[in-house]
C-alpha cells in the first residue's frame, strides 16, 4: 500500500470499519462494500440510520449502490478526474480546514526550484528518463533539504549489466516501509501558504485543470451530481464533522491505481479527515489476512514490519543498508533496532555482532520478481519449480492463459489447496489442452497436489482489513492428508535441514542456522502456532515477552519476527485471542483482537486534537493531551509518545522519535506531516495524474501522455500478451467497450472455496455479464442467453445478465457502454464457466505491481464462443482487424 | 403499542399452552437489507436442507426464485425505474449558500437517481390463524410454545392438504419424498434460547428476532423514523393483528405494495369461512336430506 504509506507513514487503512459509524458522509469508490465486506457494511448502514450521507461511486449499481443515497455512475478507469475535480473544488471554493492543512500537512513546505509539474511539461513530471521509463525524483524534493533516497533510489550504474536494465525500481522499492523514508533536515516553510512554490499553491496549479467540465467530459459524470458529491463532503468536514473514504481493489487494480488513492489521500488530508472518528481512508483488502500478508510479507520486495528486502548491488552490509534505509527523524530512525532483532528471531544463536547478525543470508533482489515476471521466468526456462499455497492463478490472475503456459515450463509444481484448483489440473482439462496448445501427453511438468487444512481446522490469526489481528482456535481435526500450511512449511523445512545436515557448502548456511525449533503436539506434529505469534512478538536476552517495539535493541539482545507486531503477546498473553464483547467497552474495542501498531485503533489520532491537544470539538472527540497527568489519553490508545506535549519543539540536532515536535500527528513521517506532495517513495510522480488505462476507447483529454509513462509494459511483450490500440489510433474502434472485472457476495475471489459448495453455487450458478439494455440492443444479446467477449488476448463466453444498472454514460461527447465481468468462474468445480481474467493484459502499476483488470476496453458479440483452435483463431482475428503488433500498446 | 397488544390474539393460549413463553417472531426489515443471502445460506446450513441448484434464472440476482420445501429464506431483488429512497440527512446547511446552488440548478429531486433495486429476506409467517395448521389432519403442524408454525417431518403423511391452504404459498412439499417442509423459527435453537439462524447470520439486522410485541413497536418506530426522513413508500406489512391471517409472526417493513415483493395484498387465512362453510353446508345438506325424506314420503304415501 504505497500510496497511504507515502501519504501517512503506514501502508495500512487509517482506521477501522466500526468507526465508521461516527461518519458524517461516506463515499465509497473501488469497492462494492456491502457485496465484498458485509459483515463490515452494517457500520455503514449504522451511519445512515444516524443521519449519514452515504455514496456510492461505481461504473455498476450493486447492492452497495442500492444501499447508499447517491449513486453515481463513472467510466471505469477515470477515478482520479473525479476525485481530481473535487480537489480542485476544496482548494478553489475554499473548502479546506485550513488550521488542520497548515500544522499536519506538508501544505507550507517549499519544494525545489528543479521540479517541474505535469502543468509544465504536458502530463509528465521533470526527471522522466524515455529510455529507462523511469523517474529519477530528485527534482522532487523539498527546498534547503538534503534527501536520501530511501524509497526508489534507482541503481543505475549497474542498469547495464542486465536485462532490460533492471533497476531497484522495478524491485519495487516504493513499497518499502510504505514511507517514504524522506531524509528532511529543516524544510523551509511558508506559513501563509502563498509561495509559489510551497505545496499548497503546486497543488492549486496542478489540479487547476480538474474541472467539473472535465469530470463530465472524462468520467462521463453530470456536473449537477458532481455537485452533490462535492457539497455532501465538504458540508460534512471540518471540526464538528467529519467524512470517510472507502476503497478496495476497484483501486488499486489499474495502471496508475497508486494514485488513485493517493488523491484519496490528499483529499482527506485537505478536509481534515485523518487521525479523527468517522474519518480516515478504510482501505478494504481483498480477502482473510491479506493486511498480514503485507505486514509479514508473501511480497518478495519487503521483510517483515516493511522493511525493505535489501538488494543484491546496493548496500550490501548492514550498516550501509541500514544507514540508506534510516531516517534521522520519526519510527524510522529505529530501522536498526527493528532489523537486527528480525535477524536474531530468524537465526537466533547464530546471528552474533560480529556476523552482522548473519545479514549476509538474506535474499537479496536482483529486480522483480512479482509473479508476473516469476511467470515469464517460467516460460523462459529459467524458474523450475513453484509452489501454490491457496492461490489459484489459472483463474485469478491477469492474463491466466500466460500463467497457464509458465506453469507448463516447468519441472514441478505443487499445489496446495482444499480442493482440485484449476491451477493443479490445466495439464490435462485447462482451456489449452481444449485448443491445442498444451498436449497432456507431452507436458512435463510434474504436478503435487497437497489438501490443504481449512480456518477451522488449525489455530492461527487473521490479520484484517484494519491491521487488527484476530486469532482463531482448531476446532476439528483435519480430515485425511490434508495439513495447516503452518505445518507444511515447518516439516518441510525440518526435512530440508535432514537433508544438509552433513552439507559443508557455505551456501546451506542460512537454512542450517535458521532457529527452527518449535514444539510440536499432537498425533501429526501440528507445530504450536501460539509458540510463531510469540516469536513474532519477540522476547528480550531473558526470553521475556516484549510488550512494545520501543523496547527492540540494536545490540543482539532482543528478537522480534515483526516489529509492528511487537506486543500482541505482551505479558505472556496471546492478545489477538482478546474477546471482550463489543456492549461491554467503547466503540473502540481494544480489547478485542489486537490491532497493529500498539493497539491503536485509528491511526496519527494525534491530528484529532487541535495544536493543544484539544479536541476539534466534542462531537469528534478521540484523544486529547491530559495537562495534569501530563499524558496523552482519550478513547483509542494515542498514535504518539504518551507523554509527549503537544508544546515540544526539538532542538535542531534531535534525532529519531525526539525528532518530532509535539504537533507532528504523523510519527512516521520524516517531517511528522500528512504528505499532499510526495517528494519520495513513488515511482510514477509526486502528485497524481490521470492517465487512461492500458487499453482504453479514449484519449487523455487532460494531457497529450496517454497512458502512465512509467507502467510497467514493455517487460510483457509475448505474443498471448497483446496489446490494444486506444483513443484515436487505428483499430481502437474493433474494441469499442469497456469491461471491468468484480466480485459477487456469492462466490470468492478465484472460486477455490466457493465454487465448490452446493450451498453457494445455487445463489450464484454461472458466470454472467452484464450489460445494459442499450448495449443488448446493440449487439442483438438475449437476456440469459450467451455471448462471447473478446480482447487482444483472449475470448471468454458468458450467460447475458441483461440490466438497468448498467449506466450508458456520455464520455468525450460518445455514449459509452460499460460490461460487467464477475472473476470467480474457471473450468472445475461444481459450478463452472469462462475466467474472466483470460481477457485482461499484464501491464502493470509501477509501485505495486498491480494488474490492471478493473478497466479494460474489448468487444463483446452474441453467441457462444468458438471450440479448439478456433477459439485462438477469433482472437487472432480481432489482433489482425484492430492492427496490433507486438509494438502496439507498448509506447511510453 | 397498548392497542396492539390488546387486540393480539395470543395463539399459544389459544391452542392450550398455559404459562407459555412470549410469542416469537420476525421483523424483516427490507430497507436495510443488503441481499447478501446469508439468510439463505445459514438456514439451510443449520436445518440441512438439500441444495436445489437451478440454471441462471435471469431475476436480477435471485436463483432462489421462491420459498418452497428445500428453501425456508428467499432473498428477493427487484430492480426498479423509481427514485431511490433518498434519505435527507442532518447535514447542517448553514454554510452552504442556497442561491448559489441554484443557480447551479442543483436539485435534490433532480438529481436523485431514478433507480433503485430492492431486496427482501421472505419467509414464513407464522400466522396467528394459521390455515396450514387447521387443514393438517395428522397433527403434524402444530403451533408451538412460542406462537410459532412447525411442521414435523416424522408425523406428516404428504397428503399435501397444507400447501393449498397456505395464502402465501410458502409451505411445500418435497418433489423426493412427498413431505410438506417450512421454516420453523428454528424450534430447535429457540428451546435452548439462541436466536435462528437466519437471524443471527444477517450483518445488517434486517431479520430482528425477539418476542413479537416488542418488535411490533421498533417496526412502528422505524417507519415512522424513515417516514420522517423522505422515505415516504415505508410501510409494514403483516404487522396489523387486525388483517385476514389475524397477523403475521414473520412481519415485513417494505418499500413498495406487497405484490412488488410478490406477496399477497391482502392474505386472508384460507380456512376463515371454513366453518360458515360447513354450517351452509350442512344446512343444505339437511335440507337435501328433508326434501330426499319427503320425496320419499310423499312418494311412498303415492
Amino acid at each position: 500500500m504505497p500510496s497511504l504509506g507515502t501519504s501517512f507513514g503506514r501502508g495500512g487503512a487509517t482506521t477501522f470499519q466500526q468507526d465508521l459509524q461516527n461518519s458524517d458522509c461516506i463515499v465509497i469508490e473501488g469497492s462494492n462494500m456491502a457485496e465484498c465486506h458485509p459483515v463490515g457494511f452494517q457500520w455503514v448502514m449504522e451511519a445512515k440510520a444516524k443521519g449519514a450521507t452515504v455514496i456510492h461511486v461505481d461504473p455498476r449499481f450493486t447492492r452497495t449502490s442500492a444501499l447508499a443515497d447517491l449513486h453515481v455512475p463513472l467510466r471505469a478507469g477515470s477515478d482520479i478526474v473525479f476525485l481530481g475535480g473535487i480537489i480542485n473544488h476544496v482548494l478553489s471554493e475554499e473548502k479546506y480546514f485550513r488550521d488542520y492543512v497548515l500544522h499536519y500537512t506538508n501544505a507550507a513546505t517549499i519544494l525545489t526550484e528543479e521540479y517541474r509539474d505535469t502543468e509544465d511539461l504536458d502530463g509528465v513530471f521533470s526527471g522522466l528518463d524515455t529510455e529507462e521509463r523511469a523517474y529519477d525524483f530528485h527534482t522532487w524534493q523539498y527546498d534547503g533539504t538534503e534527501m536520501r533516497a530511501a524509497s526508489g533510489e534507482r541503481d543505475q550504474q549497474y542498469a547495464d549489466q542486465t536485462r532490460g536494465g533492471e533497476t531497484v525500481r522495478q524491485s519495487a522499492r516504493g513499497e518499502a516501509h510504505g514511507s517514504g523514508g524522506a531524509e528532511v533536515g529543516n524544510p523551509v516553510r511558508d506559513e501563509t501558504l502563498t509561495h509559489e512554490r510551497c505545496v499548497f499553491q503546486v497543488l492549486k496549479r496542478h489540479f487547476a485543470r480538474y474541472t467539473a467540465e472535465m469530470v463530465e467530459q472524462i468520467c462521463g459524470i453530470p456536473r449537477d451530481t458532481f455537485a452533490r458529491v462535492c457539497d455532501a463532503l465538504t458540508a460534512n468536514s471540518g471540526r464538528d464533522r467529519t467524512s470517510a473514504f472507502v476503497y478496495s481493489v476497484g483501486w488499486t487494480q489499474h495502471t496508475v491505481g497508486a494514485q488513485y488513492i493517493r488523491t484519496a489521500s490528499i483529499l482527506q488530508a485537505l478536509l481534515g479527515n485523518i487521525g479523527r472518528p468517522g474519518g480516515g481512508i478504510l482501505a478494504l483488502r481483498g480477502h482473510a489476512s491479506i493486511q498480514g500478508s503485507t505486514d509479514i510479507p508473501t511480497l518478495f520486495n519487503l521483510l517483515p514490519g516493511y522493511i525493505p528486502m535489501p538488494h543484491a548491488r546496493s548496500n550490501t552490509d548492514l550498516d550501509s543498508f541500514v544507514a540508506a534505509e534510516s531516517t534521522h527523524k520519526g519510527y524510522w530512525a529505529n530501522t536498526r533496532s527493528y532489523l537486527v532483532s528480525l535477524l536474531k528471531a530468524y537465526w537466533g544463536e547464530a546471528a552474533t555482532e560480529e556476523n552482522d547478525f548473519c545479514f549476509d543470508y538474506l535474499p537479496r533482489l536482483t529486480g522483480s520478481h512479482s509473479t508476473y515476471e516469476t511467470v515469464l521466468t517460467q516460460i523462459a526456462g529459467d524458474c523450475e519449480g513453484y509452489f501454490l499455497m491457496g492461490e489459484n492463478p489459472a483463474v485469478g490472475s491477469a492474463n491466466a492463459k500466460l500463467q497457464r503456459l509458465g506453469m507448463a515450463n516447468l519441472k514441478w509444481l505443487v499445489v496446495r489447496d482444499l480442493s482440485l484448483i484449476e491451477s493443479a489440473t490445466w495439464w490435462r482439462d485447462g482451456p489449452e489442452t481444449e485448443t491445442g496448445e498444451i498436449r497432456t501427453e507431452d507436458n512435463a511438468t510434474e504436478v503435487f497436489f497437497l489438501p490443504a487444512a481449512a480456518h477451522t481446522e488449525k489455530d492461527g490469526s487473521f490479520t484484517n482489513t484494519q491491521r487488527m489481528l484476530q486469532w482463531h482456535h482448531q476446532a476439528v481435526e483435519p480430515p485425511g492428508d490434508a495439513r495447516s500450511d503452518l505445518w507444511f512449511t515447518f516439516h518441510l523445512g525440518r526435512r530440508i535441514r535432514q537433508k544438509l545436515a552433513d552439507s559443508t557448502n557455505d551456501l546451506d548456511r542460512p537454512i542450517l542456522d535458521l532457529a527452527w525449533a518449535y514444539p510440536t503436539k499432537g498425533e501429526i506434529d501440528e507445530p504450536d502456532a501460539d509458540a510463531v505469534l510469540a516469536e513474532i512478538n519477540g522476547w528480550d536476552a531473558n526470553g521475556i515477552p516484549l510488550s512494545s517495539y520501543e523496547q527492540l535493541k540494536t545490540d543482539g539482545s532482543t528478537a522480534c519476527g515483526c516489529w509492528i507486531y511487537c506486543g500482541v503477546y505482551a505479558g505472556g498473553v496471546n492478545q489477538a485471542a482478546r474477546r471482550k464483547p463489543g456492549g461491554e467497552q467503547n466503540w473502540v474495542a481494544g480489547e478485542w483482537g489486537w490491532a497493529w501498531p500498539a493497539n491503536r485503533r485509528i491511526l496519527y489520532n494525534r491530528a484529532s486534537a487541535d495544536l493543544d491537544g484539544k479536541p476539534w470539538s466534542e462531537r469528534k472527540a478521540l484523544v486529547w493531551w491530559d495537562a495534569e497527568q501530563g499524558r496523552w489519553t482519550g478513547h483509542d490508545v494515542a498514535d504518539f509518545v504518551a507523554d509527549k506535549s503537544p508544546h515540544y519543539r526539538p532542538d535542531d540536532d534531535a534525532r529519531g522519535p525526539r525528532a518530532l515536535s509535539g504537533i507532528d500527528p504523523f510519527i512516521m513521517q520524516g517531517d511528522g506531516k500528512a504528505w499532499l506532495f510526495v517528494p519520495a517513495g513513488l515511482t510514477d510522480g509526486p502528485l497524481p495524474a490521470h492517465y487512461e488505462p492500458q487499453d482504453s476507447p479514449f484519449r487523455n483529454l487532460l494531457y497529450r501522455q496517454q497512458r502512465n509513462p512509467v507502467r510497467e509494459v514493455t517487460q510483457f511483450v509475448h505474443p498471448d500478451n497483446r496489446l490494444q490500440p486506444s483513443g484515436d489510433e487505428p483499430g481502437s474502434k474493433v474494441f469499442p467497450y469497456v469491461a471491468t472485472t468484480y466480485r459477487l457476495t456469492e462466490h470468492h475471489t478465484a472460486g477455490g472455496m466457493s465454487r465448490w459448495l452446493p450451498y453457494l453455487v445455487e445463489l450464484q450458478p454461472e458466470f454472467f455479464c452484464e450489460v445494459s439494455p442499450e448495449l443488448a440492443a446493440e449487439r442483438g444479446l438475449k437476456h440469459i442467453g450467451w455471448a462471447t467477449i473478446v480482447s487482444a488476448r483472449a475470448a471468454i463466453e458468458a450467460r447475458v445478465l441483461v440490466t438497468e444498472r448498467m449506466t450508458p454514460l456520455i464520455v468525450q461527447g460518445r455514449r459509452l457502454l460499460q460490461i460487467g465481468l464477475p472473476y470467480h468462474w474457471g473450468p472445475n468445480g461444481y459450478s463452472v464457466g469462462d475466467a474472466a481474467n483470460e481477457l485482461a493484459s499484464v501491464s502493470l502499476d509501477p509501485n505495486s505491481h498491480i494488474q490492471e483488470v478493473k478497466a479494460l476496453a474489448c468487444d463483446i458479440r452474441p453467441g457462444r464462443r468458438p471450440r479448439g483452435p478456433d477459439r485462438v483463431a477469433l482472437v487472432r482475428d480481432y489482433q489482425r482487424r484492430a492492427g496490433i503488433t507486438e509494438r502496439t500498446g507498448t509506447e511510453m | 403499542m397498548a392497542r396492539l397488544t390488546e387486540k393480539t390474539v395470543d395463539p399459544a393460549s389459544e391452542a392450550g399452552y398455559v404459562d407459555h413463553p412470549r410469542r416469537m417472531g420476525f421483523f424483516t426489515d427490507t430497507s436495510v437489507c443488503i441481499g447478501c443471502k446469508a439468510c439463505e445460506v445459514a438456514c439451510k446450513e443449520w436445518n440441512a436442507i438439500p441444495e436445489d441448484s437451478g440454471p441462471l434464472t435471469g431475476m436480477s440476482y435471485d436463483n432462489t426464485a421462491g420459498l418452497g420445501a428445500n428453501t425456508w429464506r428467499h432473498v428477493a431483488f427487484i430492480e426498479q425505474r423509481k427514485p431511490m429512497a433518498y434519505q435527507e440527512p442532518g447535514v447542517d446547511h448553514r454554510d452552504i449558500d442556497g442561491l448559489a446552488l441554484a443557480e447551479q440548478g442543483f436539485s435534490v429531486s433532480e438529481a436523485a437517481e431514478e433507480f433503485r433495486w430492492l431486496m427482501a429476506s421472505d419467509v414464513c409467517k407464522h400466522c396467528t390463524h394459521a390455515a396450514c395448521l387447521d387443514v393438517c389432519p395428522t397433527g403434524s403442524l402444530f403451533r408451538t410454545e412460542f406462537g410459532t408454525v412447525v411442521v414435523q417431518e416424522d408425523i406428516c403423511n404428504g397428503c399435501g392438504y397444507c400447501v393449498p391452504a397456505c395464502p402465501y404459498g410458502v409451505i411445500d412439499r418435497r418433489a423426493d419424498d412427498g413431505r410438506a417442509w417450512k421454516c420453523t423459527l428454528c424450534y430447535d435453537r429457540l428451546g435452548v434460547g439462541q436466536e435462528p439462524a437466519c437471524a443471527k447470520a444477517c450483518p445488517t439486522e434486517s431479520i430482528q428476532f425477539g418476542p413479537l410485541d416488542e418488535l411490533r413497536e421498533r417496526a412502528a418506530r422505524r417507519v415512522e423514523q424513515l417516514r420522517a426522513d423522505g422515505v415516504t413508500d415505508a410501510r409494514l406489512y403483516g404487522a396489523d393483528p387486525d388483517d385476514g391471517v389475524g397477523g403475521d409472526g414473520a412481519f415485513f417493513l417494505l418499500l413498495d405494495e406487497p405484490e412488488v415483493y410478490g406477496l399477497p395484498p391482502d392474505p386472508v387465512v384460507t380456512t376463515r369461512d371454513l366453518s360458515a362453510m360447513w354450517r351452509r353446508a350442512g344446512a343444505a345438506a339437511l335440507l337435501a336430506v328433508a326434501g330426499a325424506v319427503a320425496a320419499f314420503a310423499l312418494g311412498g304415501s303415492r
